[in-house]
C-alpha cells in the first residue's frame, strides 16, 4: 500500500522549474532512496511534501488523504517527520529540551502541563540512548558536533512516533563509523514498522540500505527500482554523467 | 547564587529523583527556596525600614518597571522577537485606568487598584489585532513595525481623548487621605503584588510545554513549526500575555503619577528602557529582567531626584550603558554570572558525573564545541 505519494507536482521559483509534474510513491514499510544530481529537485520535493513549500499544481497524499499545501505543523502531527539537509536543531536549548519540543501535539493541554509526562520523559531518554547521546543530555545542543546534531535531529523527530520519516542527506558530512551507526538505527526502526524516504548522495549508503531507489533529474522522476536495477539503468547514468 | 541555576535543572532533577540525593542536591534545592523567601521578605519589609517617601518612591518605580520588563520578557525574551513598542501597552493601561476612573467615577483610595487588571485587559485586547498584524513579519522588520505601532498609539492618545480633555492629558483621582510617607505604601505593595503575579506567569510559561515551544521558536521557528509547534497562536498568545502585564504596570504607574499626557504615558524612552533592562539582567531568563529593572530604574530615579537641575544627563548615561552592556555583557548579568559560577563549581568538584547539571553551561568536554559562545542563555 502506498503510504505517502505525490502526484504530478510542479513547483517553479521564478523561471526555474524545480519540480516538473513529478510523481513518486512511497510504499508502507520500505526504506526508499531518492537520488539524483544536485539541483534535480529532491529537497524541493521534500519541502512540498512536508508543507514548507506550496505546490503550483499536483497533489500530495498521505494514507489516501490529501495533504497538499497543509502547513508543516499539521503534516508533522499527521505522522510525517523530516530532517533537514543542513541540520536544524535548537542550539540554545539543552539536548533533552530539544527532545521535548516535538511532543507538543495538544497545545491547549501544553498550557497547563509541565514539559512532559513521565511517559514522554522516559521515551525521550530511551531515544537519546538509542542514538547514543544520553551523556550529553544537559548540554546546550549548539555545543554538539555536526554528527551529534544529526543524531539529535533524528532522535527528536522520532519522539513523536511518525509513521514515515523523510531524511535529507543523513550521511552528509559525517564520518564512516557514524554512518554505520545511523544505518543500523534506521534498519532497527524500519523493522519496527517505520517507513523511510531518504535523499542521499552517498551511493554506498543508499545502495546498502534501501529496498527501492528512485532517481530524479530536472524536477521529475526518471527511474525507479531495486538498487541493482537503478544502477544498471542507462538513463540514470546519463543523468549523473551529463548529456 | 544557587537560585540562578538553570530552570532545566528543575526538569532534570525530576528525572534524577531516583538517584541518591547528595548533600549538594539538597543544598541546591532548599538553598534556592530559602534564598527566594529571603528576597521576598526583604521586599515586604523594605518600606518599613526605608520609610522615607523618596526611598519608597524610587523602590516602587523599580518594582513597576520590574513587572513591566518581566511582561516584556515573556514575549520578547522567550520568542526572540524583540519588541521596541511595548510602551504602547504601558500607555494603554495608563489611559485605560484614567478613563475608567473618570467614566465610572471611581473614588480615590484602594478602589482604583481593583481596576488595574481591567486596564491590563484593555491593553491585552488591543494587542490581539496588533500582534496578529505585526507577527506576520520577523526579525528587524518586526522591530520596526513595533516602533511604528507605538507611535500610532501615541497619536491615538492625543486624538481619541478629545472628549475627555483638550490637551490629551487626563487626571486620576488623588487619594488625599494618604498623607506624608504613607502615600507611597499602597502603591509600593500594589506594585510588589503585580511583580509577583508577573514572575508567577513568567515562571509558569517558562516551565510549561507551551513555553518550551516559545523557546524553540526563538531558536528556529520553521524547525519548530515542522515539529508540530503551533507557532502563530503561540507567538500571539505570548504577545497578548505580555501586553496584559505591561498594561497593568502602566495602570499602577498612572495612578501614582495621577496626571498623564500622551508623551509621558506613551514614552519612547520606556520602550528602550524595557529592552535595556532585560538585556542588562539577561534576556530570556526569569530573574534577569527583574534584576536589570531594579538596578536601572532605581539608579535612574535616584539620579533624577538628586540631580534635578541636570536631569537630562541620565539619557546620555542610558545610551552609554546600553553600549557598555552590548559590548561587555552581551548575554546579561545573570547568564554570565551563572556560567562563571558553574565553571567555578566544576573546577572545585572535578567529578562531572555527579554534577553533570553544571556542565550545561559549559562547552562539550571532548572539545567538539562549535558554538562555545552561547548568547542569551536559558538560565532562570
Amino acid at each position: 500500500m502506498s503510504l505517502l505519494d505525490a502526484q504530478g507536482i510542479s513547483k517553479s521559483f521564478g523561471g526555474i522549474h524545480a519540480l516538473d509534474t513529478c510523481s513518486i510513491s512511497v510504499e508502507q514499510g520500505t526504506i526508499t532512496g531518492l537520488i539524483g544530481p544536485n539541483g534535480s529537485g529532491k529537497t524541493t520535493l521534500f519541502n512540498v511534501m512536508t508543507g514548507y513549500e506550496r505546490v503550483d499544481s499536483g497533489q500530495v497524499r498521505f494514507k489516501e488523504q490529501a495533504i497538499t499545501n497543509a502547513p508543516p505543523d499539521k503534516v508533522f502531527r499527521l505522522g510525517i517527520g523530516r530532517t533537514f539537509q543542513l541540520t536544524r536543531i535548537f542550539p540554545r536549548l539543552t539536548v533533552l529540551e530539544n527532545m521535548h519540543v516535538a511532543v507538543q501535539r495538544n497545545s491547549l493541554k501544553g498550557l497547563f502541563s509541565r514539559w512532559s509526562s513521565a511517559h514522554e520523559q522516559k521515551s525521550a531518554l530511551e531515544l537519546l540512548d538509542f542514538v547514543g547521546l544520553t551523556s550529553l543530555k544537559n548540554l546546550p545542543a549548539g555545543n554538539l558536533s555536526y554528527g551529534q546534531k544529526k543524531l539529535l535531529e533524528f532522535a527528536f523527530v522520532l519522539i513523536a512516533e511518525p509513521q514515515v520519516i523523510l531524511l535529507d542527506e543523513p550521511a552528509g558530512g559525517i564520518n564512516p563509523t557514524m554512518i554505520n551507526y545511523l544505518t543500523e538505527r534506521i534498519r532497527t526502526l524500519n523493522q519496527r514498522g517505520v517507513t523511510f524516504l531518504i535523499v542521499e548522495h552517498n551511493m554506498e549508503f543508499v545502495m546498502g540500505l534501501c529496498d527501492k531507489v528512485m532517481v530524479m533529474h530536472r524536477g521529475a522522476k526518471i527511474a525507479e527500482g531495486s538498487p541493482a536495477e537503478v544502477r544498471a539503468n542507462p538513463a540514470v547514468l546519463e543523468a549523473y554523467l551529463g548529456d | 547564587m544557587r537560585m540562578f541555576k538553570e530552570t532545566s535543572l528543575i526538569f532534570s532533577r525530576q528525572l534524577d529523583r531516583v538517584e541518591t540525593l547528595g548533600r549538594y542536591t539538597i543544598v541546591r534545592r532548599y538553598g534556592k527556596m530559602v534564598g527566594l523567601l529571603a528576597l521576598l521578605a526583604i521586599a515586604i519589609v523594605f518600606p518599613l525600614v526605608f520609610s522615607n517617601s523618596e526611598e519608597t518612591g524610587i523602590a516602587l518605580f523599580a518594582l513597576i518597571f520590574a513587572a513591566a520588563v518581566t511582561g516584556w520578557n515573556i514575549f520578547s525574551g522567550y520568542t526572540g522577537y524583540i519588541s521596541l513598542g511595548h510602551a504602547a501597552y504601558f500607555g494603554t493601561g495608563a489611559y485605560a485606568l484614567a478613563i475608567i476612573c473618570q467614566v465610572w467615577n471611581v473614588p480615590a483610595g484602594y478602589t482604583p487598584f481593583l481596576f488595574v487588571p481591567v486596564a491590563g485587559l484593555v491593553a491585552a485586547v488591543l494587542a490581539v489585532p496588533v500582534g496578529w498584524i505585526a507577527l506576520r513579519v520577523r526579525r528587524h522588520t518586526f522591530v520596526v513595525i513595533t516602533i511604528a505601532i507605538f507611535f500610532i498609539f501615541q497619536l491615538l492618545a492625543i486624538n481619541l481623548t478629545e472628549q475627555y480633555t483638550t490637551t490629551g492629558s487626563l487626571n486620576l483621582p488623588i487619594p488625599v487621605d494618604w498623607t506624608g510617607d504613607f502615600y507611597n505604601i499602597p502603591f509600593y505593595y500594589a506594585s510588589l503584588i503585580l511583580l509577583l503575579v508577573a514572575i508567577a506567569i513568567s515562571w509558569w510559561v517558562r516551565n510549561s510545554k507551551y513555553g518550551l515551544g516559545l523557546l524553540a521558536i526563538r531558536d528556529d521557528e520553521d524547525r519548530a513549526l515542522g515539529l508540530g509547534v503551533k507557532t502563530v497562536p503561540s507567538k500571539l498568545a505570548a504577545f497578548v500575555i505580555s501586553a496584559f502585564i505591561v498594561g497593568m504596570a502602566g495602570a499602577i504607574w498612572a495612578y501614582y503619577v495621577f496626571v498623564i499626557y500622551p508623551p509621558t504615558a506613551f514614552d519612547a524612552t520606556f520602550d528602550v528602557a524595557f529592552v535595556l533592562m532585560a538585556f542588562l539582567g539577561g534576556v530570556g531568563t526569569i530573574s534577569g529582567p527583574i534584576l536589570g529593572a531594579l538596578l536601572l530604574e532605581s539608579t535612574q530615579q535616584y539620579f533624577t531626584s538628586v540631580l534635578t537641575q541636570n536631569g537630562g544627563y541620565y539619557l546620555i548615561a542610558y545610551g552609554a550603558l546600553f553600549l557598555a552592556v552590548i559590548l561587555l555583557l552581551p548575554r546579561g548579568i545573570i547568564p554570565t554570572l551563572s556560567e562563571r559560577w558553574a565553571r567555578y563549581q566544576v573546577s572545585r568538584h572535578q567529578s562531572l558525573q555527579e554534577h553533570d547539571a553544571i556542565v550545561t553551561a559549559l562547552p562539550t568536554p571532548d572539545g567538539v564545541a562549535e558554538n562555545v559562545e552561547r548568547k542569551e542563555g536559558i538560565n532562570l
